[in-house]
Parts: structure tokens; C-alpha cells; sequence
């Protein structure tokens, strides 16, 4: 599988500037994919947005997502009882 | 040939758990990489206290005589040829995380045979160009 991800590091995801935060927690796979997809068009080309997901499946599918549709994904910070996946729109 | 075959395994019952077993032993054994992904009912008959009972026969097998044409086999082995598949090569076993979440279905609760729980973007990505077969 190749995922495309520029790793940072656990600092520098907390310091990024967000530019839409994805609520999706609660729903399971597809649902937060989805809900990442929907909310690329809002932002420009360079921005990131940051997903929230209570799904342990997200952060893998959301690599898989950004390497085939030209996104980059940033990696995963953990928060209380959820997940925080960070995506750049590359296109 | 495709370096890759992959398996979407919706069902439950043991003659279509046992095609789907061989189909991926048989891909392993001339060394494409295979993915299965669990759904619904192949997910629950792979729960590590379920997965050595019987789980019936499909639809296709209605009849009066339900059991008729396999009665001579006794006990179908599919569980054995997925262990077989996974010796013999890049066998991969994911259950879908959807899934889970619909049948209210902790990954802790399946079988070892099962590598981790996956989405649906990560499934399809492993199968690449290669062909997706839904069981």
C-alpha cells in the first residue's frame, strides 16, 4: 500500500494552521472519508484541514485516500477519545 | 497476471467461506498478493468463538434434502485452507471497520487469522490494479 504522507512531527501537526476542522466522530468507516472528501472543495490548494474521527480505521484510510486523489496527509495526533488526522489539498 | 487479487468476503456460510478460502490459497501459492476484507456475515464467522461452528450452507442449497450433495464431506474446510492460504503466501485479512461498527463487534473478540481492522480507502488501495472479487 503506498501512502503519501509528509510525517511531522507530533509538535509541528499541534503548531499547523487549520483551515476547516472536520467533526466526524461517531461515524464509522465510510463516514469520516467521506465527510474529508466533502470538505476539500471549501478550502484552497496549499491549506489543511483537520479531521476528527472516533473510527481507529480513519487515519489509515485517509493516507490511502490522499496518496490516490493527490492530497498529502500530514499524519495523527491523539486527542480525548478521538483522533485528530491533519490533510493538505494538493489540488 | 496480476500481481495482486483481492477479495471483498461478504458472506457467511461455509461453502462460500470455503471458495473464497481457495481462491486465496490458490493466488498465494503463485505469489500474487492477496487481500480479503471482511464483511457482515464472514466478519461474524470469523469471531474467534464462532469460527469453528458450523455456518450452514448458502441459499443455493435449498432443497428437500438441504445437505444432499455434500453430505459425503462431513466437515467443509475452509478455516484450514485460509491457514494453508496464509503459509503460503502475502495473505492479508482485514475486517472492514463499518462493518464492526454495525455488528457492535470489538476486533479483540476475532480470530488471530485476522491481521487488523481496515476502511474501506485502505482496502481498495492494497488492490491496486489488480481484480476485486466480492464473495
Amino acid at each position: 500500500m503506498t501512502t503519501q504522507s509528509t510525517s511531522l512531527s507530533s509538535d509541528e501537526l499541534a503548531a499547523l494552521d487549520v483551515a476547516k476542522v472536520v467533526d466526524a466522530r461517531g461515524a464509522a468507516c465510510p463516514g469520516p472519508l467521506l465527510e474529508a472528501k466533502k470538505a476539500m472543495p471549501g478550502i484552497s490548494v496549499g491549506q489543511v484541514i483537520e479531521l476528527w474521527s472516533t473510527d481507529p480505521a480513519t487515519k489509515t484510510d485517509v493516507g490511502a485516500w490522499s496518496a490516490k486523489v493527490g492530497h498529502s496527509c500530514l499524519g495523527t495526533l491523539p486527542a480525548e477519545g478521538y483522533e485528530r488526522t491533519f490533510v493538505v489539498r494538493g489540488k | 497476471m496480476s500481481e495482486s487479487l483481492s477479495i471483498v468476503l461478504f458472506s457467511g456460510t461455509d461453502d462460500k467461506l470455503h471458495a473464497a478460502a481457495t481462491i486465496a490459497a490458490g493466488g498465494a501459492a503463485m505469489g500474487m498478493s492477496v487481500n480479503v476484507l471482511l464483511m457482515y456475515w464472514a466478519l461474524d464467522a470469523f469471531r474467534v468463538d464462532r469460527i469453528e461452528n458450523e455456518h450452514g450452507l448458502s441459499y443455493d442449497a435449498a432443497r428437500p434434502r438441504w445437505k444432499e450433495p455434500v453430505e459425503h464431506v462431513g466437515e467443509i474446510p475452509w478455516l484450514e485452507t485460509f491457514r494453508q492460504a496464509k503459509e503460503l503466501g502475502e495473505v492479508s485479512i482485514r475486517a472492514c471497520a463499518g462493518s464492526l461498527a454495525t455488528l457492535g463487534l470489538d476486533p479483540s473478540r476475532l480470530d488471530p487469522l485476522v491481521d487488523e481492522e481496515g476502511g474501506i480507502a485502505a482496502f481498495l488501495a492494497a488492490a491496486d490494479d489488480g481484480q476485486i472479487l466480492f464473495i
